[in-house]
């Protein structure tokens, strides 16, 4: 256990960095196209953007806990959350967006080799390198172990042959991270390895998909006679389901903590209510009785579900083993998103139903297509009824 | 604060848990309610409990209390709740020792609390007068006269009322119905003239009773503290009663809910134990998220009240709310998932099921606290 006087010289030392490295105006909530993803093809809205990225990745801040030799900054768990309660205290922007940073770093730290880490681990902690995810395919959603994109070793590589879905950003990203059939004779879950692809190799190709929200964040992605390095292998050879299965866990705890920040920016449903629908003069309450009763429920759940996040991880900081919660958050937190999501778009009455045009302002139609999106919520990362079987197996122990 | 137990309130839980089933198990309230018994608890269990100092577990130790917090209290209650036992803690620990505590005088508070400690009396709360928790709206009328106060009205739903050495009541000392103001919290004591006291048999086989007054007659001292400054008092009276009972309610939640996991993964159809229908999988873990996140508010509204915290009201509210709807859905989801053994008097489920009935209705249900919460929010 660190002195507790020693975490507060370092919250001294991280407020003294970020005042003088944190420019100005990046210290106000970013809209959606002014997120920083870094890659090969990185686009900032500003010099201040790229710069503050920049300093951030020297300082190793980009992944703070990640150790020193990989990019990172090597600090404590402790320290790491005092970075965080500073960067919120000035209103700083994260500095960079990444899913190499949520999910596939800590896969690497774990399962990588050393080589693997210093190429791979470096390039993300500086955000040189965009990652997407290839795990979902055509015939394999749920049931993500029956995939069937294909690998086969010859000579010093792999030739890759199949298609991924829903991979999201792949037509921005540098490199994909890929469950590949490596054993066509394995049972399912034991014949899949864990395969890093340089999106520019001669085969890769990507369609995006529109969604019902009229956005294409998510992409089919192709692979015709892919030549991959064998030394992009992660993890033993028919071993890929543990490292998926890790990964996952990161997925799913970044799913619902995305969704958690979302709702701490936003407006909240009973300040929308009172414009939309008024309070009584006399009675001082929301115009609209049961639709009162429904916002209040989703506050209380939103209150609840934020408590057993904070519960979940003061058990983890006091050393208690881990329980499957990330199934639980993933469920819960995008179950709920959902209902407020619907909540808004209800409240705003006819201003909720606009597609596009000067009848509607951009707040209504971000909220009428934030709505759509979130439909996806608890279909990706695992859908709704996947965590379910999940908690059924993993926590109450029910037989299958 | 921290949801993490330390070592103290872990010992503080096992002690409870013990207790509890060694001296207060199910069939402790099968016997009282096949036995008719007039009391309807236990009194030497609530004095050993007493012994155990979880009957003064929010007492200051000063007025012969463990001070324990309510944090520890919590989980006293938590265990209570998961063998439905039978105790004054809600109408004398919760509701009664908290009346005197916030609004009597020194003199009131070391001659009332110290036999509150000890377990040798039992304090009921007599507020609500309609069908439905009301606290504000209160017509039992407080006069006062040439020597003291004169009491008039009646109270429905007294928890205890029936076998209470004295009862607190909310009175209304000046202004109309359903003024905010006004109020005033009256002691009076078991056997006075003029009051009326019916036992009124619960579903849930607890104990309650309707509590008329005519015209009683009491000394100036009855007032707990002054007249007419109840109003500031009585809502976080409420609110560390509500957030007790919330913690009652976990406990029977969690038992009800394991009890009907054991069913699941031993009851055999179709040659396969049912647990491994999806159909039954699906709502099983369904409950278990409802249940997490009750276990959070609960305990987060519980440390609310040790710290003292400014949003205490609203916690009380969420975690009352949350309590109540979690307890109705996973007991009547408890007897589904049992099928015909479930509706039965032999099994414990019902009993379950038949709690949750009353502990909604105690101290406000669910849309009561949504409501509340709703304007505490200022919409």
């Amino acid at each position: 256990m660190i002195d507790r006087d020693e975490l507060e010289c370092f919250r001294g030392e991280v407020r003294a960095w970020l005042e003088e490295n944190c420019p100005k105006s990046m210290r106000s909530p970013a809209r959606e196209d002014e997120d920083v993803w870094g890659g090969r093809r990185a686009t900032f809205p500003s010099g201040d953007a790229k710069s503050w990225l920049e300093r951030a990745a020297a300082k190793g801040f980009t992944a703070p806990t990640w150790p020193k030799a990989y990019g990172g900054a090597g600090l404590s768990g402790d320290e790491a959350r005092i970075l965080e309660e500073e960067r919120v205290r000035i209103g700083a922007r994260v500095p960079l967006k990444s899913l190499g940073i949520w999910m596939l770093g800590p896969v690497l730290l774990r399962f990588g080799t050393e080589a693997q880490k210093v190429q791979h681990v470096t390039g993300i902690a500086r955000g040189e390198i965009r990652w997407c995810q290839g795990y979902s395919e055509p015939g394999a959603g749920s049931d993500l172990a029956s995939l069937s994109m294909r690998a086969e070793r010859d000579g010093d590589s792999y030739v890759v042959n199949g298609q991924k879905v829903w991979t999201s950003h792949a037509d921005k990203a540098d490199w994909i991270f890929c469950l590949v059939r490596t054993d066509a004779k394995a049972p399912k879950h034991e014949g899949i390895s864990f395969l890093l692809i340089d999106m520019a190799t001669k085969g890769v190709s990507v369609k995006p998909i529109t969604l019902l929200s009229g956005a294409s964040p998510f992409c089919e992605t192709f692979f015709e006679d892919v030549r991959v390095p064998a030394e992009n292998l992660v993890g033993p050879l028919n071993g890929g389901w543990t490292v998926a299965k890790a990964l996952l866990d990161h997925e799913r705890s970044l799913i619902s903590q995305i969704r958690d920040a979302a709702a701490a920016n936003e407006e909240s449903l009973e300040s929308l209510a009172r414009r939309y629908i008024g309070l009584g003069a006399e009675s001082g309450i929301l115009n609209d009785p049961s639709l009162r009763d429904r916002i209040t429920q989703a506050n209380m759940d939103l209150l609840c579900n934020k408590l057993t996040m904070r519960r979940s991880s003061e058990a983890r900081a006091a050393g208690l083993p881990p329980g499957n919660e990330t199934s639980m958050f993933k469920l819960y937190g995008t179950e709920l998103n959902k209902r407020r999501r619907e909540l808004m778009v209800l409240i705003a009455g006819f201003q909720g139903l606009g597609w596009e045009g000067d009848s509607f302002s951009r707040e209504e139609l971000t909220r009428t297509r934030d709505w759509l999106r979130s439909r996806a919520n608890s279909i990706e990362g695992g859908s709704t009824e996947i965590q379910l079987n999940i908690i059924a197996k993993r926590v109450l122990g029910l037989p299958d | 604060m921290s949801f993490v137990l330390t070592e103290e309130q872990e010992s503080i839980k096992r002690t409870a848990k013990s207790f509890a089933s060694e001296r207060l198990p199910i069939t402790n309230l099968r016997t009282l309610r096949d036995t008719k018994d007039a009391a309807g608890i236990s009194h030497d269990a609530w004095r050993a409990m007493a012994d155990l100092g979880l009957a003064g577990a929010a007492i200051p130790e000063a007025f012969g209390g463990s001070a324990l917090g309510y944090a520890e209290l919590g989980l006293v209650l938590e265990e209570c709740g998961r063998t439905l036992a039978a105790t004054p803690l809600v109408s004398t620990v919760l509701l009664a020792a908290n009346a005197i505590l916030l609004a009597g005088t020194d003199a009131q508070k070391s001659a009332l609390l110290p036999p509150i400690a000890r377990g040798e009396s039992v304090v009921a709360f007599a507020l609500d007068e309609g069908a439905r928790h009301a606290p504000q709206r209160i017509s039992t009328r407080l006069e006062a006269t040439a020597g003291g106060y004169r009491l008039t009205g009646e109270k429905v739903f007294v928890l205890d009322g029936h076998i209470a050495n004295a009862l607190i009541v909310v009175a209304r000392s000046a202004g109309v119905d359903d003024a905010p103001d006004g109020l005033t919290f009256v002691l009076v004591p078991q056997g006075t003239p003029g009051v009326t006291v019916t036992r009124t048999n619960l579903v849930d086989t607890r104990n309650a009773a309707r509590v008329r007054f005519d015209n009683v007659t009491l000394p100036a001292s009855a007032v707990l503290g002054t007249v007419g400054t109840a109003r500031a008092h009585l809502d976080t009276v409420l609110d560390r009663a509500r957030i007790g009972i919330a913690a009652e309610m976990l406990g029977a939640i969690q038992e009800t809910f394991e009890r009907t996991l054991a069913y699941l993964k031993t009851r055999k159809q179709f040659g396969v134990a049912i647990g491994s229908f999806q159909g039954l999988k699906h709502r099983a873990a369904a409950l278990f998220c409802e249940i997490e996140l009750t276990k959070s508010v609960v305990m987060d509204a519980l440390r609310a009240i040790d710290e003292n915290r400014p949003d205490l009201a609203q916690l009380a509210s969420a975690a009352k709310a949350r309590a109540t709807d979690t307890f109705l859905t996973v007991t009547a989801e408890a007897v589904q998932m049992h099928g015909g053994i479930g509706v039965t008097d032999d099994l414990d489920i019902g009993l379950f099921l038949k709690r949750a009935r009353v502990c909604e209705m105690t101290l406000g249900d669910s849309a009561y606290h949504r409501d509340r919460y709703a304007r505490l929010l200022g919409y």
